[in-house]
Order: C-alpha cells, then sequence, then structure tokens
C-alpha cells in the first residue's frame, strides 16, 4: 500500500513537472536573428567551435544522395523486424511460461 | 527524401582537434571493454539476456537522434536514453549498445563524427550511464521510491552527459587558461534546452522502469533492497 501511495504521488507530479517543463520553455529568451527549432547541435556545439577556428566538416560518408537514405532505412527496418520478430518469443514469452519458469 | 537532422549533444565530425580526438578514444576504451566482457559473461550465464540487450540498443539508437521542439525555446534538443538503458542493462553493456548506436549514427545520420566518436562515447555512453547507475543505487539505498530513484538518475545522466560534453568542447576548443570560462559559457548555452528536456527524460526514465519493475521484473537485475518490493507490492 505505501508503495502503491508513493508511487500514485510519482504520477500525480508529472502535471506538475510539466507545467515546470512549460514555465521554463516560455522563460527561456528566444534570439531572434536565430531560425526556429535548430538543434543544439548547431546553436551551441558547432557556434562555439566555429567561433574557436574549427567549424565542422563534411561527414566522412555522405548518404544524402538520392534515394540513398529511403532505401537504408528500409533495409535496416527489415532487418531489424526480421530480428525482433525471429527473437519475440525470446523477447516476450508468454505469461504461463514465465509462471512455470524455473526460478533465476 | 528522409530528413536527417543534425541535432545533437554530439560532437560534429571534425571539430575536435586530432590529439583531443585520440585522448577521447583512449578513456572510452576502457570503460567499452568491461562493458564488452559483462555482455560475454552474462550471456554465458543466461543467453536469453542478449536480445534485451539489443532491444536496450535500439531504444538508445532511436532516443538518441529523436529531436524534440522546445516551445518557447524554438530550438530543438534530445534525450539521451542511457540513462534508463543503464538502469535495465547495467551501465557497462550500455557503453557498448551507445557506441554501436553513435557509429549507425555517425555513419548513416550525419549526426556526431567518426573523428569524434570516443569523445561522444565518453559522454553519452560512459558518463551518462554510469551517472544514472550511481544516482539510482545511491537513492535506492537512501529508501527513495524506486519512481523518483529512477527518475532522478535519468535526469541526473542527461544533464551529466551535457556538461560532459561542455567540458569536451571547452577542452578541446580552448586556448590557454581560457577552458573554466569556455566551459561554463558553453553549459550554460546548453540551460535552455537541457533543464525541461532532463526533467522530461527523467520522467520517461522513472515511468518506464517501474512499468518494467510491475509487469516484467524477471527482465531486470534488481538490487538487495529492491528484492521484496519486485512482484508484490508497487
Amino acid at each position: 500500500m505505501k508503495a502503491k501511495g508513493a508511487a500514485a504521488c510519482g504520477f500525480a507530479l508529472l502535471p506538475a513537472m510539466l507545467m515546470i517543463f512549460l514555465a521554463l520553455a516560455a522563460a527561456s529568451p528566444v534570439p531572434a536573428a536565430e531560425p526556429r527549432w535548430q538543434g543544439v547541435d548547431e546553436t551551441v556545439v558547432e557556434k562555439f567551435a566555429a567561433e574557436a577556428g574549427r567549424p565542422p566538416r563534411e561527414p566522412f560518408i555522405n548518404i544524402e544522395q538520392g534515394d540513398l537514405p529511403l532505401f537504408l532505412f528500409l533495409v535496416a527496418g527489415a532487418v531489424g523486424g526480421f530480428v525482433a520478430g525471429y527473437t519475440f518469443r525470446g523477447l516476450f514469452p508468454p505469461k504461463d511460461r514465465l509462471k512455470h519458469a524455473p526460478p533465476g | 527524401m528522409l530528413p536527417v537532422p543534425p541535432i545533437a549533444m554530439h560532437i560534429t565530425e571534425g571539430i575536435l582537434p586530432a590529439p583531443w580526438a585520440v585522448l577521447w578514444f583512449l578513456v572510452a576504451l576502457p570503460p567499452l571493454a568491461w562493458g564488452l566482457r559483462t555482455i560475454n559473461r552474462r550471456r554465458a550465464a543466461d543467453p536469453a539476456w542478449l536480445p534485451l540487450v539489443a532491444l536496450v540498443g535500439s531504444a538508445v539508437f532511436v532516443v538518441s537522434c529523436m529531436p524534440v521542439p522546445l516551445p518557447g525555446i524554438g530550438s530543438c534538443s534530445h534525450p539521451c536514453g542511457t540513462g534508463l538503458g543503464a538502469l535495465v542493462i547495467g551501465p557497462g553493456p550500455t557503453v557498448v549498445v551507445a557506441s554501436i548506436a553513435l557509429v549507425f549514427q555517425a555513419l548513416f545520420l550525419a549526426h556526431g563524427g567518426l573523428t569524434t566518436l570516443g569523445a561522444n562515447i565518453v559522454s553519452m555512453g560512459v558518463v551518462g550511464a554510469y551517472a544514472a547507475f550511481g544516482t539510482f543505487h545511491l537513492l535506492g539505498k537512501l529508501r527513495v521510491p524506486v519512481f523518483f530513484a529512477a527518475m532522478a538518475a535519468g535526469l541526473i545522466s542527461d544533464w551529466a552527459t551535457y556538461a560532459m560534453t561542455s567540458f569536451e568542447l571547452s577542452s578541446g576548443l580552448s586556448h590557454g587558461g581560457s577552458l573554466g570560462p569556455m566551459f561554463l559559457t558553453i553549459l550554460a548555452a546548453f540551460v535552455p534546452t537541457q533543464v525541461p528536456l532532463g526533467i522530461a527524460e527523467g520522467i520517461l526514465t522513472g515511468v518506464a522502469y517501474r512499468f518494467m519493475l510491475v509487469r516484467r521484473p524477471e527482465l531486470l537485475r534488481l538490487p538487495s533492497y529492491l528484492q521484496p518490493v519486485a512482484g508484490e507490492e508497487l
């Protein structure tokens, strides 16, 4: 019961956390000159690196050519899906098997 | 054409000077070797554990390149996922799966880089995983409820990762005595995105870990102070 109460308290805290998040987000200044929704990679990491005279270089392997990213993502998804499906029973055994499984 | 967002705490290709890039590779090697050893030993004891490691690895891969727009800030950042990974499979194996995720991101997503891989492994893999693991076990021993301990672990893991990234950047880019001021400047630049995102990652970690503890406690290697709780009353 005590633990259930703590868990309920934890979930009750979620709206409070959300409020804190929104308050912090609203209070933070938005530099007007910068385009919106840039990642911190550009706004922080690359910005400081460029200021220090070490701008980022092009990636060694650039897959942004035509439909190559689409192909690679499809292949990765198919292979990953196959592996996940093949090991599905190991990852998510039926509940009755779990109940009768030996300890350890 | 799929969008390839360059959004991360990942240090981009070519930013770190060569000596620093090599140094961070050397720093990353021992925890990586320890993680591989842990995986091999646990796999020998329980082969069914390996798919869980793969599952956590894919979760770390997705979470650590998932851009989250932050309303009011106008910028995007991402959680790390290594905090939850460390609680589920342990910090050593998390370093390994984070390294694999970072290699794929560097190769195929222009996310991070091959020359900066060592630095990114140290910040996201090593520091993120061990900060979460240490926080969770410390709070657990202090009898803090599981949800809050896991939440704090996720939050500290996220903030520690970005603090380490700030240190790696400032140590590699600063000249002479400017390390301290540059470190604080970069750290401060991360604050607007990482304060809310760290809290969000903490909540995600707390909810996910508690869910696993209730539904599938046998997947977790529970510390002794959680043993009487698991599977009974939570």
